[in-house]
């Protein structure tokens, strides 16, 4: 009897910061998510209505801003998000296969001088992008690609992000080096392996540098800045800055809608691909 | 990290002549091997290099080429049209004794990495800490604090920011509520770095997801053998957590700290290109852009690249020396 009537104290003072804690962590996840949230109760709200409402609920929803924002500029915005997809596909499908081949190597294969290409491997990792900018740019402007979307995916066909690399090598070696001894015994060659053994079973990490990709191309600004100057060729990131050229402070309606528009992707691809993200993220420190 | 060891051995050379190398030497003179050892190995070698070319070409073509290229154009006047004319140390000795702008780009961007880091991290390590202990509905709150990190880079985001904290935007709609008249935040001098680093703290979702897989490495049965010695949970997270997690948060500060370092697209955006007001927010970035593709000075752009290269490098170089006193590696001393 005197152990029950002291455990029910303690369990119901569990309970109780139990509950608080789930409180916080509600209240500070509204506080995270509530620019976003009221983002998109703005781009439904008539121009007039964003500031004097802070809620979110919109007193008179529109979808105004919507079909204003989609023909603002030069082209409907649904031209640079074609823009966008075609350097955002192609650059996935660049890393995973250059990476992909290059972890293989580096997994599984022998060769003269491994160690130290390895580590230069490792060391590109933390190269910061600044350093081979200026060159790469003079690199592509001789080449005259200015404009074109080769300064943008070549550098992934020739595996230069070399984090992805070091994934698929960390996920490689997790792999039985059993399984490569089988497809050799029954005749398979280091490229049958590579296409039938190792590809099939890096599923998980494929598809984390394949999202992983998605969002950094999508996003990136600088060398979308950097090699499309022509309108014909904006991708969704340069057409949105072109907003707040033309646009001034004036129309955020619009800007914040097609903003919406710009972020549903990666939206989708967080939805969908969660799972790989969490675990690339934790596994080897990828943002 | 321990994921960072290089290379395995040669297991397929060791198990092909695993009795022979036990009996002699463990690496063995070639001309021991049998035959078709060799070839197999050489023709191994051949094999590697064909699924490196990409990256070796991509190797030599866009890092290393660029790399000696930019350190070249440093000690030149280059500007795309001319040919780059050599001037010696005349970058750098403009840039530190000519350049007050460069200077004001370091100090804005020290302070935005000194800032926003900690309070980044201290926020990723607090949050793990609370979802850590088998909590209900952990994997919809690491969500909900995950996505700001994948969005944070982004313009739109930028732009957002940007009527956040405008003179008509959300802050001063919430505060004209308490009857508080605000002005412009990015406009004002003293704040417009202040909301690029809420924006930066506001992205703690990836370092945290790095800290709750560190917590999930920490042993059990460490915090039980702690409880039945009459430890208190802040005593746990004292003598426990903290100590075992030092390793993730050096991990994790080195990785901020040089990613913040080079941050570009929200100053970019917020400032409309300008880094204003008044250079309040000129990234280091940022005025290493304008100086090499607005005002195509390129030879000064790559002495600022290198100067921002040494930084960083000085700066990780210091966190691993800073790091033998506080970070704690379980199979060490």
């Amino acid at each position: 009897m005197a152990t029950a009537s002291r455990r029910l104290p303690v369990l119901y003072r569990r309970r109780v910061t139990r509950g608080a804690k789930h409180l916080l962590l509600i209240g500070f996840g509204l506080i995270m998510l509530y620019p976003l949230l009221w983002m998109i109760s703005s781009a439904l709200k008539p121009e007039e209505l964003i500031f004097r409402e802070p809620g979110l609920i919109p007193s008179e929803i529109t979808l105004e801003n919507f079909i204003e924002g989609w023909t603002a500029l030069a082209h409907p915005f649904g031209y640079y998000m074609w823009n966008s997809a075609i350097v955002t596909g192609l650059s996935i499908v660049g890393n995973l296969a250059a990476c992909s081949m290059a972890a293989y190597a580096f997994a599984r294969l022998n060769f003269p001088m491994k160690k130290f290409w390895f580590a230069i491997m490792l060391g590109s990792i933390m190269l910061p992008l600044h350093v081979v900018i200026v060159p790469q740019y003079i690199m592509f402007s001789k080449l005259d690609m200015i404009n074109t979307v080769w300064p943008l995916i070549l550098p992934k066909f020739l595996a230069h992000d070399s984090f992805f690399i070091f994934l698929m090598v960390q996920f490689i070696r997790t792999l039985p080096r059993e399984l490569d001894e089988a497809a050799s015994i029954d005749g398979a060659g280091y490229w049958r392996t590579f296409f039938r053994v190792i590809l099939p079973l890096c599923t998980p990490a494929l598809a984390t540098t394949a999202i992983f990709t998605f969002i950094w191309t999508w996003n990136d600004f600088l060398s979308q800045l950097l090699y499309l100057n022509n309108p014909d060729n904006f991708t969704v990131p340069v057409a949105l800055r072109t907003f707040l050229d033309s646009s001034g402070e004036s129309s955020w309606g619009p800007m914040f809608a097609m903003s919406i528009i710009a972020l549903g992707p990666i939206f989708g691809f967080f939805l969908a691909g969660q799972k790989y993200l969490i675990r690339g993220v934790a596994t080897t420190g990828l943002k | 990290m321990s994921g960072l060891d290089p290379c395995r051995g040669p297991a397929v050379v060791d198990s092909l002549s695993l009795k022979s190398a036990v009996a002699t030497e463990p690496h063995a003179p070639k001309g021991r091997r049998r035959r078709t050892g060799v070839n197999r190995s050489r023709r191994e070698a051949l094999t590697a290099y064909v699924f490196l070319a990409p990256w070796f070409v991509g190797l030599f073509l866009i890092t290393i080429g660029p790399i000696a290229a930019s350190l070249y154009l440093s000690f030149t006047d280059y500007s795309l049209l001319d040919e780059a004319k050599w001037v010696g140390l005349d970058n750098y000795t403009t840039m530190f004794e000519q350049d007050p702008r460069f200077w004001t780009s370091l100090k804005v961007t020290t302070i935005y990495v000194v800032v926003s880091v900690p309070l980044q991290l201290g926020f990723a390590l607090g949050l793990a800490l609370l979802l850590d202990r088998g909590l209900r509905g952990l994997s919809f709150y690491r969500s909900i604090y995950y996505l700001p990190s994948l969005l944070g880079g982004s313009v739109a985001i930028a732009i957002l920011w940007r009527k956040i904290f405008g003179a008509d935007g959300l802050v001063n709609s919430v505060l004209g509520l308490f009857g508080i008249q605000g002005t412009s935040y990015v406009n004002n001098p003293d704040t417009a770095l202040g909301t690029l680093i809420l924006l930066h703290v506001w992205t703690f979702g990836a370092p945290m997801v790095i800290f709750l897989a560190g917590l999930r490495q920490i042993p059990r049965s460490y915090y039980e053998a702690a409880a039945v010695d009459g430890a208190t949970t802040l005593r746990q997270f004292k003598t426990i957590t903290l100590p075992l997690l030092t390793p993730i948060i050096f991990f994790n500060l080195v990785l901020e700290v040089i990613k913040s370092f080079q941050s570009f697209t929200q100053s970019f955006i917020v400032s409309n290109g300008s880094g204003g007001p008044n250079d309040s927010t000129l990234f280091y970035t940022l005025y290493l852009y304008v100086n090499g593709f607005k005002e195509y000075e390129m030879g000064y752009a790559s002495a600022l690249a290198w100067v921002l290269v040494l930084i960083i490098a000085g700066l990780t170089g210091v966190n691993f020396l800073a790091s033998k006193y506080w970070v704690f590696y379980g199979d060490s001393k």
